[in-house]
């Protein structure tokens, strides 16, 4: 029997479609001490993640804080570069450029921030924040920097006579328009959003998702988002990762996740989930997992899950299980999943005995 | 709503008929004096309560519903204090089991919180004093009510640091706040709130800066305990789904008044009043994959200059329906069924037809 590869994404989805890809990425931060400012530890954020995102889809990573959700937003835009592994944007190397030659690049990667507070310049008026990338790439788009930026703002639902006001005059929904405007100034290929939404009320929400959504339809845009809601995810994408201490534990297309999820940290996160239906209240059984989140300074060994799962056995505490397709795209890394079919069951109990 | 449409409410709800109900809130103003003008944060606000029930008020930020708990709790700065600032002025009627809680005085209130009622605020650390071990700040509490010595309460404080889930509670009682993670902060924060055994317990948004598997376990916590010492709580959120899970009935709020009224099941299995479908239709689903969602036009309203009328008026699709009156005219919360009360004017036909035919099948 053939061991399955580590890589699988390779084998059952189209290579040519990927925009971006990350091979066993890696972002430890140091912990330093004493007066020589000596390394003691890491803070392991990222440890080894692997997936690829194709051109046009939304790709959603969710997890709880301090599982490495953020962080990874951050490497993929090359805010930060990474300790190891690789970032390959349409074909090329982008793991390790240098400020000026990530510039160019910059056109084409985005970010939109979690909080429209603190991500605009409050001493700058909205045209000046949203016309910033035309200025700093050097374009000069056709009709000028004005129209330019007031078609953006009409494109966004905000009222291009507002050109001139500054960011305070504004709802947080508002700014978070303001800053999706600016984004899309340079027509970006992929735009990483981190936690779009989740400092905006319910009803500000919806106008903003359904924003992202058409947008997406207008400019053919990539979306990877971050988000801990997970409502909101299983609405905006067409894949998802769940993350934990640092790993993906779970990949799969959004039907098959929220439908029949296979690694336990998944089963537990989606029982804990409160459901706004009083019908459902007495029927739904909530898996409480016990304790913490253990410090990504010193993650338990093998198995990041196993110190919390209630199917641990002894292999999760000596071997770590890889990120494998169980099913057809389908990953997962446990050595006793859930919701798995009787055939596949069989095979990974085979496989099991072989390692 | 009117004292009389309360009155209507109470007799209505059936159990209601001849006890009063425990928390009673009868046409509460809560307003701030500003430069920019008068901001009315509560206005005309009327609910009741009984004992052992679970009051979920929902409401975007600015709805009014931290200023109703913390006006609940008698912890707004009065003008008539000697601060600087002009504070808060509040008018209408608080009713504790039966006794007014706003002609009293601040003293008497203090007297009453902790034992009385006890609030759990969104944000443990800053609820808690950083300089004190969490022991020394449930015993403090503790002391105040019942006259017993150190060694009491701290044993007190450690069978309630056990109680909420809180492992090694003999030793963690000697933790300070910074040492504890978000999860067991909120749970030491309940286990204070909880110390003396509160009737009314006030939780405003609990949840809301935790994890979704630390939530579940802070959510089955209140519950339990609730069950354990039959308090009542009411519960601040703005989310609907925690709400669905916690709530026995619902008051939506917007823009400091009361919107719906209803019980849990008639809020979400029969809305009646267009911004709770909006809420509604506004939220990506968990159960379910959802077609587009059905977002709210525009922005809440500025609680300086209120909308005439009914206030969510600019932003209903419906307003149109009644020719000019939601923009004229305050709706009052009239009952469309026994304990379902609603503040519109859409006619019952018209608001059958909607939430049948344009709402419900496409949420």
């Amino acid at each position: 029997m053939t061991a399955p590869t580590q890589h699988p994404e390779k084998s059952s989805d189209d290579q040519d479609s990927e925009l971006i890809t990350v091979e066993g990425l890696i972002k430890h931060f140091p912990i330093r001490a004493g007066i020589f400012r000596r390394q003691v530890g890491a803070v392991q954020a990222v440890d080894g993640v692997n997936f690829s995102v194709k051109r046009g889809e939304t790709f959603s990573i969710v997890g709880e804080s301090g599982c490495g959700k953020s962080t990874t937003a951050r490497l993929l835009t090359r805010l930060l570069e990474p300790t190891d592994g690789k970032i390959i944007f349409e074909g090329r190397d982008i793991s390790h450029l240098k400020d000026g030659a990530m510039r160019p690049l910059r056109r084409d990667v985005q970010m939109i921030f979690q909080d429209p507070y603190s991500s605009l310049n409050p001493r700058h008026t909205v045209g000046k924040i949203v016309g910033a990338p035309f200025r700093i790439q050097g374009v000069d788009p056709p009709g000028g920097v004005k129209k330019a930026v007031q078609d953006l703002l009409a494109g966004v639902g905000l009222n291009p006579e507002h050109y001139n006001r500054y960011p305070h005059e504004f709802s947080g929904g508002q700014r978070q328009r303001i800053g999706i405007a600016r984004t899309l100034a340079l027509r970006p290929r992929l735009i990483v959003a981190d936690e779009p939404v989740s400092a905006l009320d319910v009803s500000i929400q919806a106008q903003i998702i359904n924003l992202l959504e058409d947008l997406q339809e207008e400019f053919d845009l990539t979306y990877v988002i971050i988000a801990h809601d997970l409502s909101v995810v299983r609405y905006v994408s067409d894949r998802v990762a769940v993350m934990y201490l640092g790993k993906i534990v779970e990949l799969a297309d959004r039907e098959p996740l929220y439908t029949a999820p296979m690694h336990p940290y998944t089963v537990a996160l989606m029982s804990a989930v409160p459901v706004p239906d009083t019908r459902r209240r007495q029927e739904r059984e909530r898996i409480l997992l016990s304790g913490d989140v253990p410090s990504p300074i010193s993650p338990p060994p093998a198995c990041r899950f196993h110190t919390r799962c209630w199917k641990a056995q002894e292999i999760c505490r000596t071997q770590e299980p890889p990120l494998v397709e169980l099913l057809p795209r389908h990953r997962v890394a446990c050595h006793f999943p859930e919701n798995l079919p009787d055939a596949a069951a069989q095979a990974t109990a085979a496989d099991g005995e072989l390692r | 709503m009117t004292t009389s449409a309360l009155r209507d409410l109470v007799t209505r709800h059936p159990g209601r008929l001849d006890k009063q109900p425990f928390l009673e809130v009868v046409d509460l103003h809560v307003q701030f004096p500003t430069d920019d003008g008068l901001v009315k944060a509560v206005d005309g606000l009327s609910f009741a309560l009984d004992r052992g029930r679970t009051l979920g008020i929902v409401g975007e930020s600015g709805s009014g519903k931290s200023v109703t708990s913390l006006a609940i709790m008698g912890l707004h700065t009065r003008p008539a204090s000697e601060q600087t600032r002009p504070g808060a002025q509040l008018s209408g009627e608080i009713y504790l089991d039966g006794e007014e809680l706003l002609g009293k005085t601040p003293e008497y209130v203090r007297s009453l919180r902790g034992k009385r009622m006890a609030m759990i605020f969104q944000d443990p650390l800053s609820a808690m004093n950083p300089y004190y071990t969490i022991g020394h700040q449930i015993i403090e509490a503790y002391r105040i009510h019942n006259p017993v010595n150190k060694k009491v309460a701290r044993k007190h404080a450690i069978d309630m640091l056990g109680r909420v889930g809180i492992p090694e509670p003999s030793r963690r009682v000697d933790a300070y706040p910074h040492q504890f993670s978000g999860g067991m902060r909120q749970r030491a924060m309940i286990a204070m709130a909880l110390s003396c055994d509160p009737d009314l317990l006030m939780a405003d948004e609990p949840t809301t800066a935790l994890d979704v598997t630390v939530q579940a376990q802070i959510l089955d916590l209140i519950r339990d305990l609730q069950r354990e010492f039959n308090s009542s709580v009411v519960l601040i959120t703005h989310d609907l789904g925690v709400v669905a899970e916690l709530a026995d009935d619902v008051l939506v709020m917007y823009a400091g008044r009361a919107m719906e009224y209803g019980s849990a099941d008639q809020l979400f299995n029969r809305p009646a009043h267009p911004y709770t479908w909006g809420l509604l239709g506004s939220m990506p689903r968990f159960d379910r994959t959802r077609e587009r969602l059905l977002a709210i036009k525009g922005t809440p309203p500025s609680l300086i200059n209120v909308p005439s009328g009914c206030p969510f008026h600019p932003r209903c699709e419906y307003a149109a329906r009644n020719e000019g009156l939601s923009a004229e005219v305050r709706p009052e919360l009239i009952p469309v069924e026994p304990g379902h009360t609603v503040a519109c004017h859409l006619s019952e036909t018209d608001r059958e037809q909607i939430w049948e035919h344009e709402i419900a099948p496409r949420l």
